[in-house]
C-alpha cells in the first residue's frame, strides 16, 4: 500500500462511528475510502452534511466538496449556507477535522496555510476548523518532498491556529497529544523507532509498548 | 413593496456603478451569478470593490473582471483558485483582504442582519489578526471582526417566485442567502420564475423582502463547463 493509501486507511480506523467529520483537501478526502459511510457523516464547509462518493455517470456539477471536487448526496442529508456551516465549525457542533500540514511543531500547533515567500492568497476554512472541531487529526507524509521533517520543534511557516492538533498520521508513524506532549504510539510499515528519530525534529515521547516492539526488531 | 421584480440582466448591471463594493454569490463557479457576471464583462465600470469567497477562475467568471481592470479590491477567504490575482496584487493593481472563511461569512450575515461586528476565536495568533482588536472574554481570546455590506449583491437561486421568493440547489446555495441578506440592492439570477403561491413556504430560504429583482440564468454551469443556453 502507498504511503497516501496507508495514511488515509489508519486515519479512518480512528473515527468514531457516527462521528461528524470533516474532511480537508488531499489525503484528508481520501480517508472517506476506507469509512462505512452508513456509520459516519460527512461534513463540508460548502454546505452540506452528508457526503458520499458519485459514480461518474451521476456527477452533479452543482454538487461539491470543499475541493471542488463532485461528490454524492448522502440519504439523509441536509444543506445549508456558510455561516451556517461555519456555525457548525466554530460551535464545536462537528467532532473530527481531518487536515494536511506543512509543518507540526511540538506545542502542537499546526501550519497548513501559507508558504514564506510565496504570495498568500488563500486560507479557505482551515482556520474555522482548526479552533471549532472537537478533535484535530492531522494526516500528512513524515517529511516533505525534499525529504526535510515535517514534524518540528517549532514551525518555521505561519501557523494556522494556536489550538494543538490532538493526534498526528504519518505514513510511518502515529503521534497522539498526551498531558503536556507528543508521544509516538504507533509505528506503520516497516518504519523502526530509529527511522522516527531520524526523520522527526520535534521532541516527543515513545510508548512503552513500543519500546518493547522496537527491542525485538 | 411588491412591484414586478423579473428585469433584464442589462438593467440588472446598469445598478453597479463605478467604486461601488458589490456582493457575489458563489463557491468558485458554483452557485456563481454567472449570467450577471457576463453583463458585468460589459458595462462599463471600474474601481468596483468585490466582496466573494474567490475571484472566478482565471478568465472566468470574475477573473475575466480582473483581466479587464475593473476591479480596485476583492474581499474573500481563497483567492488561491485565481492564479492572476496573486499577479495583479503584486504589481499594486488589486488590494486584497483575505478573510478565513467562516469569518468571511459571519461577517457577511452580521452585516445583513445588523450586528455592528462579532468576537471570534478563528485566527487568534497567526498572521491575519495583525492589526486587530483582540478582547478576552470567559478566558479565552477572541477577535474583533467588522461586518460587511454592499452596494449591491449578485446572487444565485435555482428558482424564484413572481414575488422574489428564492429557493436553492444543493451546494449552489452556499454564500447566496447571506448576500441577499447585506447589500442596498440584490439581484438574484435564476432558472426559472414561477408564479406566487407555487413555491413551498417551507422549502423558502430567502424571503422576498430581501429581493429587489430578478434576472433569468442564460450562462449555466454544467458538467462540459460553462454553457450558454441562450436568452
Amino acid at each position: 500500500m502507498a504511503g497516501k493509501e496507508r495514511i488515509a486507511q489508519r486515519a479512518a480506523q480512528d473515527l468514531e462511528p457516527f462521528s461528524i467529520i470533516n474532511l480537508g483537501i488531499g489525503i484528508p478526502t481520501m480517508v472517506a475510502d476506507y469509512l462505512d459511510k452508513d456509520n459516519y457523516y460527512l461534513h463540508t464547509e460548502n454546505g452540506l452534511l452528508g457526503v458520499t462518493s458519485v459514480e461518474e455517470e451521476n456527477i452533479d456539477p452543482l454538487l461539491v466538496n470543499a475541493g471542488k471536487l463532485p461528490v454524492g448526496e448522502a440519504v439523509g442529508a441536509s444543506y445549508f449556507h456558510s455561516a451556517d456551516s461555519f456555525a457548525m465549525i466554530r460551535g464545536g457542533h462537528v467532532d473530527v477535522a481531518i487536515l494536511g500540514a506543512l509543518q507540526i511543531d511540538a506545542a502542537g500547533r499546526v501550519a497548513n496555510w501559507a508558504i514564506p515567500g510565496k504570495d498568500i492568497i488563500g486560507v479557505g476554512g482551515a482556520m474555522d476548523l482548526l479552533v471549532g472541531a472537537k478533535k484535530i487529526l492531522i494526516t500528512t507524509n513524515h517529511v516533505s518532498k525534499d525529504g526535510s521533517p515535517k514534524i518540528v520543534e517549532e514551525c518555521t511557516y505561519p501557523i494556522t491556529s494556536t489550538r494543538r492538533a490532538d493526534v498526528i498520521i504519518t505514513d510511518l508513524a502515529v503521534f497522539r497529544w498526551i498531558h503536556d506532549g507528543y508521544v509516538l504510539t504507533d509505528l506503520l510499515g516497516d518504519a523502526t523507532l530509529q527511522e522516527i528519530a531520524e526523520k522527526t525534529t520535534a521532541s516527543y515521547r515513545v510508548s512503552d509498548k513500543l519500546y518493547e516492539k522496537g527491542s525485538t526488531k | 413593496m411588491n412591484i414586478p421584480k423579473h428585469i433584464d440582466v442589462d438593467q440588472a448591471v446598469a445598478n453597479v456603478k463605478s467604486d461601488d463594493t458589490i456582493m457575489v454569490g458563489g463557491f468558485g463557479l458554483v452557485g456563481s451569478p454567472l449570467t450577471m457576471i457576463d453583463a458585468l464583462t460589459h458595462w462599463d465600470v471600474t474601481n468596483l470593490t468585490i466582496i466573494s469567497n474567490n475571484v472566478g477562475e482565471t478568465g472566468k467568471g470574475l477573473g475575466i473582471l480582473l483581466q479587464q481592470g475593473k476591479l480596485k479590491k476583492a474581499v474573500g477567504s481563497y483567492f488561491t483558485s485565481n492564479r492572476e490575482v496573486a499577479k495583479w496584487y503584486n504589481e499594486g493593481k488589486l488590494e486584497l483582504d483575505l478573510l478565513p472563511q467562516g469569518t468571511f461569512a459571519e461577517a457577511i450575515r452580521a452585516g445583513g442582519a445588523g450586528i455592528g461586528g462579532f468576537y471570534t476565536k478563528t485566527a487568534v495568533g497567526t498572521e491575519l489578526a495583525q492589526g486587530k482588536e483582540t478582547r478576552d472574554i470567559d478566558g479565552e481570546t477572541y477577535l474583533l471582526e467588522k461586518p460587511l455590506k454592499a452596494d449591491v449583491a449578485l446572487i444565485r437561486a435555482e428558482k424564484a417566485d413572481t414575488k422574489g421568493n428564492l429557493v436553492y440547489y444543493k451546494t449552489a446555495r452556499n454564500f447566496n442567502p447571506i448576500m441577499a441578506s447585506a447589500a442596498a440592492y440584490v439581484v438574484a439570477e435564476v432558472d426559472e420564475i414561477v408564479d406566487e403561491g407555487e413555491l413551498d413556504p417551507e422549502a423558502i430560504a430567502t424571503p422576498h423582502l430581501f429581493v429587489d429583482a430578478l434576472v433569468k440564468s442564460r450562462y449555466v454551469l454544467t458538467k462540459e463547463g460553462v454553457v450558454d443556453r441562450g436568452r
